[in-house]
């Protein structure tokens, strides 16, 4: 027999997070288990009621967007189409219009799937996890977020309650997701570049994120070194390719194959720096 | 532990007691008896389940049960006004939008939520809309025809206007 909890806001969480309950949002993923294994949870906590939780907008933190927004109210945010199109962009990725209304952005985060499509985005993005807990707040990096496969530094009396991405964001955004179909399909590969402009030819702050190819969502951090190291060429795009195929370490599975997985991810590295080449600079 | 939830379903208020879990698929069909949504793959990725969550097109067998405390459901009992069927349903009969009838209640609440938010969609609204939710009889044309009727239709007698082209993040 399971007990449900519903708070209204942090502190009514607080109180019933200290029965550690398990922590529910869309339940995309975690109901589909649930029916599959036929298992019970003692208690379950509701987090999509709770104020501080909700609404996206841009204030002096960045774009600062409530763990509980759906990927549909990303999607529409004017704030991200602005500042973080290439979240938009994984946002209308994930599943199809029935899941983007569900799935939330803090339950893609504490879900801690390699293959989560909003995950190479916020890294790319640079983004913070604003945490509450009975301890306080805490803002994290979300580069440190994740431990390991399929953990995080979220404890079990802790939720993610915010998620900002620091303004003014990068110029150069582009998302590529790499599946069966366009959609519905759980990615085989996820790519996020972003950057600017360092005048001539050149990109800056270059930061290059993927999902499904390692245990944990991924900056590759040799790539981005050597893509912000000389202008872009052919014969950069090229050899970042190489590089990507050497430093990533990606799995065979129901989805894909290691092999194909290197080889996809390096080209999808190697036409977008090709594409930024031939596109006339701001 | 049973706990009441109480929602607006199809209009009418509603109270079921059952576990927080629950799926809201399995409370409507075997708690309230309202059989047309249907289960295909229980995993979210077929659509044949989708029911209207205040105004949203979700699959009822991702919502559990202590989510919907308070929210408004439409089912596709909901969509049709008692024996009538919606204009919706009358030209996927006449285009044959539906044919084994397996997707069909699933699809019919899926585009209503579509043409809810968008009176006259686009082809590609359209299509990446119903992206979720799995036909294999039709090959979709039919569906897309039916629409293109229905819209073509609520254009000429000036109920709708032609929705802006490449509305902002859809």
């Amino acid at each position: 027999m399971s007990v449900g909890y519903s708070p209204k806001t942090l502190a009514e969480a607080q109180e019933a997070l200290g029965k550690r309950p398990v922590k529910v949002a869309g339940a995309t993923d975690l109901l589909v288990i649930d029916h599959a294994t036929g298992r019970e949870h003692a208690a379950v906590l509701n987090v999509l009621g709770i104020a501080e939780l909700q609404g996206i907008q841009v204030d002096d933190s960045g774009l600062n967007m409530g763990a509980a927004s759906t990927f549909t109210q990303i999607r529409r945010s004017a704030g991200v189409v602005r500042h973080a199109p290439l979240l938009a962009s994984a946002a209308a990725t994930i599943g199809a219009a029935q899941i983007q209304n569900r799935a939330t952005i803090g339950g893609n985060i504490a879900n801690a799937s390699p293959a989560g499509d909003s995950l190479p985005a916020l890294l790319a993005l640079n983004a913070r996890i604003v945490i509450a807990g009975p301890r306080g707040r805490r803002v994290v990096p979300y580069d440190s977020f994740h431990t390991g496969y399929r953990t995080t530094l979220l404890e079990v009396d802790e939720l993610i309650a915010r998620v900002i991405v620091p303004l003014p964001s990068p110029t150069v955004q582009i998302f590529r997701k790499v599946g069966t179909r366009a959609a519905q399909a759980i990615s085989k590969v996820v790519v996020a570049i972003s950057g600017n402009r360092a005048g001539g030819s050149g990109l800056k702050d270059v930061r290059v994120a993927m999902g499904s190819i390692a245990a944990v969502p991924t900056r590759l951090l040799e790539v981005e070194a050597l893509i912000q190291s000389e202008p872009l060429s052919a014969g950069l795009a090229d050899r970042a390719a190489a590089l990507v195929e050497k430093v990533i370490t990606p799995i065979d599975d129901i989805r894909s194959t290691a092999e194909y997985r290197r080889h996809v991810a390096g080209q999808v590295v190697r036409r977008a720096l090709l594409v930024l080449l031939e596109a006339p600079t701001e | 532990m049973s706990t009441k939830y109480r929602f607006t379903l199809n209009g009418q208020p509603a109270e079921v007691a059952g576990p927080p879990m629950a799926r809201l698929l399995d409370v409507l069909r075997r708690d309230l008896g309202l059989t047309g949504s249907k289960e295909g793959c229980g995993e979210g990725e077929c659509g044949a389940c989708t029911v209207l969550l205040n105004h949203e097109a979700v699959c009822s067998c991702l919502v559990p049960l202590f989510q919907v405390e308070g929210a408004s459901i439409t089912t596709i009992e909901g969509i049709s006004a008692g024996d009538e069927v919606s204009e919706l349903q009358r030209v996927f009969a006449t285009e044959g939008g539906a044919q084994c009838g397996a997707c069909t209640p699933g699809m019919i609440v899926t585009i209503r939520a579509l043409l809810d938010r968008h009176p006259t969609p686009t082809r590609a609204q359209v299509r990446e809309y119903v992206s979720g939710t799995l036909c294999r009889c039709t090959g979709y044309e039919r569906i897309f025809r039916a629409i293109e009727v229905l819209t073509d239709q609520r254009l000429a007698e000036g109920v709708a206007s032609p929705s802006a082209k490449g509305v902002s993040g859809e």
